[in-house]
């Protein structure tokens, strides 16, 4: 029936209308790329973050490696308290990290690589890099201790940088959207004014007035919502069919979760949603100020 | 029902067109306003339908102060109160049917109770077979019945009609002062603005006359009298 009759007032002859579906196609369209972006650089932090916390690398230089060094140092992690495990990196692995940065004819080429030991932590337990260099430079002068926290904070403090500023335009997006519907709401209410005044008349309620509009804001949103969306996905989709093509050993993968597809739902969704209650509280100050 | 005391309204800077009105409606009353063209009428009209406020006296309808009745009173007041505007108002995208049922759904009727209500009201001012016409290609005197039927629709309290048959022939004139008759029968009171003096003489209701912003009272037993 809602579908059958005509809303009361004519919307759909007030040229205002015609483009807010539009704005709120493209406002979604860069909500939901936005919100894609916001959400594979957090999933990928926590990757790094979970994979590199609770680690340590142990580095023999190239000059004093010898198996030797290696598994009497190996020997010692292994009976220090809080390491869970210890495994000694091949040569072949040590050296495929290098690759992706110097090539492979230099590194193939018999080029001094160190010796990599990988420590895990025990969860929970904690071991302080300086003392374990200090203690095992007593066996092998020279060693590094690392447990990558410079790097991972830098990365982190980065990467949380870039989902701040993510969401911060995804708020900006949004207010460019209300305002375009307050807008659209308040020429409305121009157009229709003679209507509006007829239907206070008949004792029509305020809230009466702003259904009809909130309404119209619904369909009009839906519209623009659902196109916006639509493109958006195409695009995601289409980066990450490229994407995939790129291998690299020290990035996590970059994809979206089923969860993170269904989070970028929110987006249209709440454009909707905001779309409507703009336009509700719009009309309602608007009456509200008539005498 | 309706009082007014000392009442003048002006529009703006401009002269005062009503002036010290004073007068009591009884419910249930049935009561035609006369006066020439420009003497008032739709704007003493407009102060009972609460369009407008007076800028001084006083007007209660349904015994409420209109000066001082809040905005979010105001509803309530106006689903009581039926009105015939002397220019209709139709809205012009909907159907006569969507029209007429537009003060039922303001009030919230459902739409099932709303349809065959409207239908039937329609077919008694002659418009069954112009259900789903939209106003602009109905004739003046036909989108006025329709304004009527908009106006009588949820059985107002007061009923205030502005000039309701001067689009129409005598025979159907007389059939929508029937339709009116019955309404007042079930305790509407009515309030008609009219020039047709054929129908004041005919129907014979006390008379509210406007002369240059002056009110006077005929009653009924001197409806007759010199005019
Ligand atoms: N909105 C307005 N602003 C200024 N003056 C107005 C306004 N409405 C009406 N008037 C003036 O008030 C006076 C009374 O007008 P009103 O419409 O009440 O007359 P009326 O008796 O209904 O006339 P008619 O029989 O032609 O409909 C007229 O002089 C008119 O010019
Ligand atoms: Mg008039």
């Amino acid at each position: 029936m809602i579908f059958k009759r005509h809303s009361d007032l004519p919307f759909e002859r007030d040229q205002s209308t015609r483009f807010l579906p539009w704005i709120v196609a493209l406002m979604v369209f860069l909500g939901v790329l936005m919100f894609a972006a916001a959400l594979v650089v957090s999933d990928a932090v926590d990757t790094w973050d979970s994979t590199l916390t609770g680690r340590m690398t142990v580095q023999i230089p190239e000059r004093v490696a010898n198996p030797e060094n290696t598994r009497s140092l190996a020997g010692l992690l292994q009976a220090t308290a809080g390491v869970e495990d210890v495994r000694i990196v091949p040569d072949g692995e040590a050296r495929a990290l290098l690759i992706p940065w110097l090539g492979k004819e230099i590194v193939a080429s018999g080029l001094p690589v160190p010796a990599l030991i990988d420590i895990k932590i025990a969860p929970g337990a904690r071991i302080d890099p300086v003392l374990l260099r200090a203690r095992l430079a007593e066996t092998v002068p020279d060693i590094t201790v690392d447990d990558h926290r410079n790097w991972l904070s830098a990365l982190i403090t980065l990467a949380r940088t870039a989902e701040i500023l993510a969401f911060a335009i995804l708020a900006l997006i949004a207010s460019a959207a209300i305002i375009a519907v307050i807008f659209t709401t308040r020429s409305g209410l121009a157009v229709h004014s003679a209507i509006i005044e007829l239907l206070h008349q008949m004792g029509a309620r305020d809230t009466y007035i702003a259904s009809q509009f909130q309404l119209q804001a619904l369909m009009l949103a839906l519209r623009g919502g659902i196109a916006g969306a639509l493109s958006a996905t195409i695009v995601l989709l289409i980066f990450g069919w490229i994407g995939q093509g790129i291998e690299a050993a020290f990035l996590p993968k970059l994809s979206l979760s089923p969860l993170g597809w269904l989070a970028l739902l929110l987006v249209p969704a709440g454009a909707v949603l905001i779309a409507m209650l703009t336009a509700r509280m719009t009309v309602l100050r608007a009456l509200a100020r008539m005498p | 029902m309706l009082s007014f005391e000392n009442v003048g309204m002006r529009y703006g800077v401009g002269p005062e067109v009503l002036r010290d009105i004073s007068f009591k409606l009884a419910p249930g009353s049935f009561h035609f306003l006369t006066g020439s063209s420009g003497a008032g009428k739709t704007t003493l009209l407009k102060l009972m339908y609460l369009a407008l406020r007076p800028t001084r006296g006083l007007v209660h309808v349904f015994d409420q102060d209109v000066s001082i009745t809040p905005r979010t009173e105001l509803p309530e007041l106006r689903q009581k109160i039926g009105v015939v505007f002397q220019d209709f108002r139709l809205i012009n995208h909907l159907t006569a049917v969507e029209n007429v049922a537009l003060p039922l759904r303001v009030g919230g009727a459902r739409q099932s109770e709303i349809d065959s209500h409207v239908r039937e009201l329609l077919s008694w001012v002659g418009l069954g077979e112009r259900l789903d016409a939209r106003p602009s290609t109905l004739s003046g005197g036909q989108q006025q019945r329709v304004a009527i039927a908009r106006a009588v629709i949820n059985r107002p309290k007061l009923l205030l009609a502005d000039e309701p048959t001067g689009n129409v022939d005598d025979r159907i004139a007389v059939r929508l002062m029937y339709l009116f008759e019955e309404l007042n029968k079930t305790g509407t009171t009515v309030v008609i603005a009219t020039h047709n003096n054929a129908l004041v003489e005919k129907f014979g209701h006390p008379v509210l006359r406007l002369d240059d912003g002056e009110l006077t009272i005929r009653r009924k037993s001197d409806a007759r009298g010199p005019m």
